[in-house]
Order: structure tokens, then C-alpha cells, then sequence
């Protein structure tokens, strides 16, 4: 227990064996499934380029895109440096608002909490809003547990729930399902559903809103998330698409929401920047359908019986942590999942827990730990990365996400051995097309750390191997006071990366034919077969000027230092 | 005495903070975004109407005087026999309407109002940059439930409250109302990225905007 006097003591990670923020296999071990999923793979790599190109167009549509960036990184960080105050306002307010305030030190307490409260209310069912919170508690297996069935209103968590499986993405949950699947996912479960429904999105949005309309209008609970609370006003708000999220806040007798203790902001003036931030970065629409924002109890109008739960669960652990600290100031826009090459290849569900992408692979390690247990799955994240950069590119609140995860691996390598590391490494390259690059580039990357440069401006003397044999038998000897991502977007760098992807492709080719095939190198070979795929290159896929991909070849590399809206 | 989860969760927050100092003092937030911006009326009409109709609302603009003539005509056209209004909508914008108009009294369970064909409500502020309209739960925009479970909604919108960007809009708002924001239809993407309108709010959204008032 924690007092204000003494010295301060490190406030404990999210419960071992509880919850969705740790996998039961490594990273490598999970995407090598994933890998084999053809469906997967095209489905999630028409998501995350159409919602991209999306993205940037209306970016690039604002000219204070990178001011609006600016006021929302500093927002989060005076969020996070007052935290205790802001907290307490936003209880005060919410409770003089006629709402109750609710603490959960973890997600049990949390799940105990809303269960407690539901029962309260003598309904056995319970509506849901897409809640990324109550995802990560495990709060529908903790409902049904004690004879309460939760019932998921967002269409793609609908079609993930009645199929009992798990989401693939923060955004598009059920991006891993194509229109047949959902079709007869329809028709298994969905009582009374028309025998003959087709494979129209239109005819199942429809069978889905028939089914989902009889739960809003019959069902006294409602269980949400939140985006935002604000402190200052004690205003909560759900931006969302679907209309399912008003239904939920505004018919139900009760309303239950459960709020990570970060999504707090101080002053409702802070809305006017993350309400231009979210929507734009996270569905790429100038504004979403529908936001929602209430302030407790409103006599007439909506719930009025309104609970507020403010979860913990890891995050203070997070929050002691320079690391977790950052990495809080995420608004789950799912930017950074879109632009991520490990993502596209490997998909949600090898991350093993409800975050997943180059923000999962920080957050979950700092909600849930890493080293929690022997062979933690959680200690394998901080390798999914390519740590090409165009995450932070891409983020909204400027997260350095690459910056963070090579933190944590020198913090994994000093708990668990540089072995451990040389390990991860080898078996997160294994998920790429070209394995060979991959690891050169990350070994170039932790180097860069090395040298003690940190942020953008990570500096390399010297390239380890391979690159170093290619430079030096080239005489283009990295120049020693240049970032690492300027260099590697250089004509220079880029002849060395083809050097290098050359040989990449040589080797594996030496590896088939001496018969040395492991399943690991199978995987390799179809990486790295062929080059950059043709559509890839066509279709204007390149709209898109980012860097996305950390084992592209050189030709992509020539095309320049790319930043996102400048 | 054992701690409570609130005491613990702050005593938490208060040992981390701590433990891992700001980086920085206090900061001090930078706002160097774009704010206050105004535009003659004819830009801000035709911003607004460009993204609305982007985002698949109908729109239909008119003079004051006209607004009964034109909100009969969208009621019509949409085969509207049973509106609801709220209770203190401007009573003569339905002068035109021969169907049959149900004031709301706050008691109608929901189940009835999704028995209406439409639903007519004023609105608070506009922001013409993202196309998103803003009710408030004010008398002539009523409950939250009356303007989402119909399945048309005419929104009647006077161009006086229609601002530039979104905080020019955020600014007019009283925080304590219950606030929706209305951009287009509902709509999802969710089976293979395929967009389909319409999916639990109102499937139609008309918006009249009035150039005049
Ligand atoms: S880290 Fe940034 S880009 Fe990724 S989901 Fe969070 S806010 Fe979005």
C-alpha cells in the first residue's frame, strides 16, 4: 500500500493471469499462424492503406495539422504531470453532477465493480459500446461468469463476439473476417436471422441492426468506454460511427463506464484539439458520424443512473516509468497500427493482447510487465517493430514509439541477457520478407542507441554487420554524425540497404538449396521471394508518402526522407 | 484500516510521479492552431453544404420564409405520414406538413418514437470545416433519444450559427448539456471496408440550412 509519506514505492503492473494484455505464445511464435492466413493478410493490407491514404489526405488538408500535433503532445504531458488533481476534479464534478465515482486498483476490481453494479439493477443483460478498457479487463468472460450476458453493439465486435473470437485491430476489429465468414457467422448465431441472407456489407449491416435494435430498446444496462473525460466540466464522450454508442449513452436506465485513468483531460477547451486530432488520424474523415458528451445525470434526457469507473490496472506502474509515461498519452487513434510493416504482415492477434501494433508493443510490456513469468510472451514485443519510424510519423500526440521500444529493449536486455536479445531478434525478423535486412537494420538501430543520441537524432558512427562489409568494401562509410533514419533515407544508405537486401536474398537462396530448410527459413523464403510486389506499386498506394516499410528495397528508399504532414 | 481503491489508485499516481519526475516543468500547452477564424456567409454556406454533402446528408438551403414549404416538402418526398417534434420547436415550420406531428413530452418510451417516420429539430451550432452539426438537448432540439431512434432526421440549421472550424464551435457550446455531434448518416465500415450508410441512428439526415436566420 501506498502512503504520501516514505519513500515512494513502484506502484504494481496489471495482475499476472488476468485479463487480455499478454498472449500465450511469443510474437514470432503467434504471427507465424498469422502468416499463413492469405485472408488476413490481404484483408488487413487493403485496411490499413485505404484508411492511410484516407488519413493523409485529410491531414494534409489542414494547415495547422503539425500546431494542432504540437498542442495535443503538451496537453497529454500536463495531463500526466497532474494527474492526482485532475482526477479528483473530475470525480467531484461528475459527482455533483449526480453521477457516482468508482476506483478500480486493477481490472478484477473493475470487473467486480461493474458486475456489482448491473446486479444492482436486477437486468441480466447488459449493452456494449466498443470499449478498448473493458477489452483489456475481460469484463464480458467476468459477465457471463456470474449469468450476465454482455451484448457487443459495434458491428465488428458484434461479429467477433458471436463468433468467439478475438479483435485484429484497435479500429476495424474484424478485419480478419471477409463477407462470407460474416454471412454465416449471421446465420449461426444471430436468432431468427433471414435463412436467406446474402453476402451484401449492406444486407449484414442490415440483419445486424434488426438484431441489435430489439437490445437497445429492451435493455436497461449499458456498459461504454470513454475517449475523453474532462476534468474541468466533468464531461465523458464517446466518438464512435455507427449510432451504436448513442443508442447505448441515452436509452438504457443505467449507464456504466468504465475510463482508464489517462483519458482524462483538463479543460473542455482541450476538446477543440483532440476532436480535430482523433477523427482525422484514427477513420481519416474530417469528423466521425456521431460524438457523444454528457456530464453525469441530465433529468429528462438519458441514463439516470449514471457510474463512472476510473481504472488503474497497470497504469501508474506505467505512469513511474519514462517509457509508460509517454506511451500514456495514446489516444487509440490506431494511426501507428496502419503504417506498421510488422502489423500488415503479422496482424492483431500475434501481439497477444487487446493492444496490439507499435503502440501495443510498448503499452502492453508497461501495463502487464514483461518478465512476469519465465519466457514472458510480453518480452518478445519490443522486437515487433521495425522501428522504421512512420509511427511516430503518423501519431497524433507524437508519441517517438520507435525511441521507446529500443528503450525497452536495453531494459529487457538488462533483465534477461544479451542471449535473450540476440534470440528475440532473430525470431521477430523471422516475420518479415527479408529477415537478413531486418535484423541489420535493428542492430543498426540499437547501436544508434548506444552511442547515447536519443529522439530523432539518434547518431551512428559505425554500421555492424552486415552493412559494414557492404560500406566498407563500397567506401561509403556511414558518415558518423547523422541519424539514423536520415542516413537510411539517403542515396547512400540506400545503395548499402540494396547491398544488403542482396545478400539477404542470396543467403536465403544458399540456405534452400544446401536443404537446410527449417520452418523458420520457410517462412523467410516467402518474404523474401520476389521483389517489392507490383501492387504494392501500383494502384497509388504510393499517395501515401511515408515510410512504411522497414525491410523495403533501396528503390523505395531513394524516394526521399518522406514526413508526414509538413 | 484498510486503504480504499481511490486512496491507493492517487497514492499510486503521487509515487509515480515521483518516481519518474516531469521531464519538463510545468508546461505550458502551445495553441498555435487556428482559432476564431471567420468567413463571409455565402464561404461558410458553401463550405458546409460541400461537406454534408460529402458525408451523404441531404441538403436543402432556404429563407426563413420558406422554411414550412421546405421542410413539408422533405417530409413528403420521404413518405413522412407521423413526425415528432420536440416541445418547443418553432410550431410554424410544420404549418406546411398535412401529416400528423407528435410532440415529445419526455415520456414516450423509445420503442414508440422508432414507430415515428421522422423526426424535426432545430440545432445549436454548425462547424462548417468537418461538415458536423451540434444539438444540445436545447427546447427546439429536444431528448437525445427523439433525434436517434426515428429513422429521418431534419435538422433545420440557421447560418448565423454556423461556424469556420471546430473550435470556433467548441467555444459556443455549454458544456453541461448533453452534446451530439452529427456529422452524416451513421454508417461502417466494418465488413471488408465497404462503407454502408445507415446503420443504428437515423438512416436519412436532411439538413436545412437557412441563409437568413
Ligand atoms: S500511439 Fe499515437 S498513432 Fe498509435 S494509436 Fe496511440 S495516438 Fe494513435
Amino acid at each position: 500500500m501506498s502512503t504520501f509519506l516514505g519513500m515512494p514505492a513502484t506502484p504494481p503492473r496489471s495482475p499476472y493471469g488476468t485479463g487480455n494484455l499478454r498472449g500465450e505464445r511469443t510474437f514470432p511464435q503467434a504471427a507465424h499462424d498469422e502468416l499463413r492466413n492469405e485472408q488476413l493478410r490481404r484483408n488487413l493490407g487493403r485496411a490499413t492503406h485505404t484508411i492511410r491514404a484516407k488519413r493523409i489526405a485529410v491531414t494534409g488538408e489542414l494547415p495547422d495539422w503539425e500546431e494542432l500535433r504540437d498542442a495535443g503532445a503538451a496537453i497529454k504531458t500536463d495531463t500526466m504531470n497532474r494527474l492526482p488533481e485532475l482526477l479528483e476534479r473530475l470525480e467531484r464534478k461528475v459527482t455533483e453532477r449526480g453521477g457516482t465515482v468508482h476506483w478500480a486498483r486493477d481490472g478484477v476490481e473493475a470487473n467486480e465493480i461493474v458486475t456489482r453494479l448491473v446486479r444492482a439493477t436486477g437486468s441480466s443483460d447488459v449493452i456494449k459500446v466498443k470499449s478498448m478498457a473493458t477489452q483489456e479487463t475481460g469484463l464480458n468472460e467476468h459477465l457471463e461468469s456470474a449469468g450476465i450476458t454482455p451484448y457487443e453493439t459495434d458491428l465488428a465486435e458484434l461479429i467477433v463476439q458471436l463468433a468467439h473470437d478475438r479483435p485484429s485491430h484497435i479500429l476495424v476489429p474484424a478485419i480478419h473476417r471477409n463477407r462470407d465468414e460474416i454471412r454465416q457467422i449471421f446465420l449461426d448465431h444471430i436468432p431468427g436471422v433471414d435463412p436467406g441472407l446474402d453476402n451484401v456489407p449492406a444486407h449484414l449491416a442490415a440483419a445486424a441492426r434488426a438484431y441489435l435494435r430489439e437490445k437497445f430498446m429492451t435493455t436497461r444496462v449499458a456498459v461504454s468506454g470513454a475517449n475523453f473525460g474532462i476534468a474541468e466540466t466533468g464531461t465523458l464522450s464517446v466518438v464512435e460511427s455507427e449510432g451504436n454508442g448513442r443508442m447505448c449513452l441515452t436509452l438504457p436506465d443505467t449507464l456504466i463506464t468504465v475510463m482508464g485513468i489517462e483519458k482524462v483531460l483538463p479543460r473542455y477547451q482541450d476538446l477543440e484539439v483532440f476532436l480535430q486530432l482523433l477523427p482525422r488520424s484514427s477513420t481519416g474523415e474530417r469528423m466521425n458520424p456521431y460524438t457523444s458528451m454528457w456530464t453525469g445525470v441530465t433529468p429528462g434526457d438519458g441514463p439516470q443512473d449514471f457510474h463512472l469507473v476510473l481504472l488503474d490496472n497497470g497504469r501508474t506502474a506505467a505512469l513511474a516509468d519514462r517509457i509508460g509515461r509517454e506511451a500514456l498519452d495514446c489516444i487509440r487513434c490506431s494511426a501507428c497500427l496502419n503504417v506498421c510493416p510488422v502489423y500488415e504482415r503479422a496482424g492483431g492477434h500475434a501481439y497477444g493482447s487487446t493492444y496490439p501494433g507499435p503502440i501495443g508493443a510498448v503499452l502492453t510490456p508497461q501495463l502487464a510487465g514483461m518478465h512476469a513469468a519465465k519466457d514472458d510472451p510480453n518480452s518478445s514485443l519490443p522486437y515487433a517493430s521495425s522501428l522504421c519510424g512512420a509511427c511516430f510519423d503518423a501519431c497524433p500526440v507524437k508519441i517517438d514509439i520507435p525511441s521507446l521500444l529500443v528503450e525497452l529493449r536495453h531494459q529487457n536486455t538488462e533483465q534477461a541477457g544479451t542471449t535473450a536479445e540476440k534470440l528475440a531478434m532473430k525470431a521477430a525478423a523471422t516475420v518479415m520478407r527479408n529477415p537478413k535486412l531486418y535484423t541489420a537494420v535493428q542492430k543498426a538501430a540499437s547501436l544508434s542507441r548506444a552511442v547515447g543520441v536519443g529522439g530523432r537524432d539518434r547518431t551512428i558512427s559505425r554500421l555492424p554487420a552486415p552493412l559494414d562489409g557492404w560500406s566498407d568494401s563500397r567506401d561509403t562509410a556511414a558518415p558518423p554524425t547523422r541519424s539514423f533514419r536520415s542516413w537510411l533515407a539517403s542515396a547512400e544508405g540506400a545503395a548499402t540497404m540494396r547491398a544488403a537486401a542482396e545478400e539477404g536474398a542470396r543467403r536465403t537462396a544458399d540456405d534452400r538449396t544446401g536443404g537446410e530448410r527449417t520452418a523458420d527459413n520457410r517462412t523467410a523464403d516467402d518474404w523474401t521471394s520476389g521483389d517489392r510486389t507490383a501492387d504494392n506499386r501500383t494502384g497509388g498506394e504510393r499517395t501515401d508518402a511515408e515510410r512504411t516499410d522497414g525491410d523495403r528495397t533501396a528503390d523505395d528508399l531513394t524516394e526521399g526522407d518522406h514526413q508526414e504532414g509538413q | 484500516m484498510t486503504a480504499t481503491a481511490r486512496d491507493t489508485v492517487l497514492g499510486r499516481i503521487r509515487d509515480a510521479l515521483a518516481l519518474a519526475p516531469a521531464p519538463a516543468p510545468a508546461t505550458t500547452v502551445p495553441r498555435a492552431y487556428r482559432t476564431g477564424r471567420t468567413l463571409p456567409d455565402a464561404e461558410r454556406l458553401a463550405l458546409l453544404t460541400d461537406r454534408l454533402t460529402d458525408y451523404k446528408a441531404q441538403v436543402h438551403t432556404c429563407t426563413r420564409e420558406r422554411t414550412a414549404e421546405v421542410i413539408a416538402g422533405v417530409l413528403r418526398e420521404r413518405g413522412a405520414h407521423r413526425v415528432g417534434v420536440p416541445a418547443q420547436l418553432d410550431e410554424r415550420w410544420l404549418d406546411a406538413y398535412d401529416g400528423e406531428v407528435l410532440t415529445d413530452s419526455g415520456d414516450i418510451p423509445a420503442p414508440a418514437l422508432g414507430e415515428l417516420d421522422g423526426v424535426v429539430t432545430a440545432s445549436a451550432v454548425s462547424c462548417a470545416e468537418t461538415g458536423t452539426i451540434f444539438l444540445d438537448g436545447s427546447p427546439d432540439q429536444g431528448r437525445r433519444a427523439l433525434s436517434l431512434v426515428p429513422d429521418l432526421h431534419v435538422c433545420v440549421v440557421d447560418l448565423s450559427s454556423v461556424v469556420v472550424g471546430v473550435p470556433e464551435a467548441v467555444a459556443r457550446l455549454v458544456p453541461e448539456r448533453p452534446t451530439t455531434l452529427i456529422s452524416g448518416p451513421s454508417a461502417t465500415s466494418d465488413i471488408e471496408l465497404e462503407r454502408v450508410e445507415g446503420v443504428h441512428g437515423p438512416r436519412t439526415l436532411a439538413v436545412v440550412i437557412r441563409t437568413d436566420a
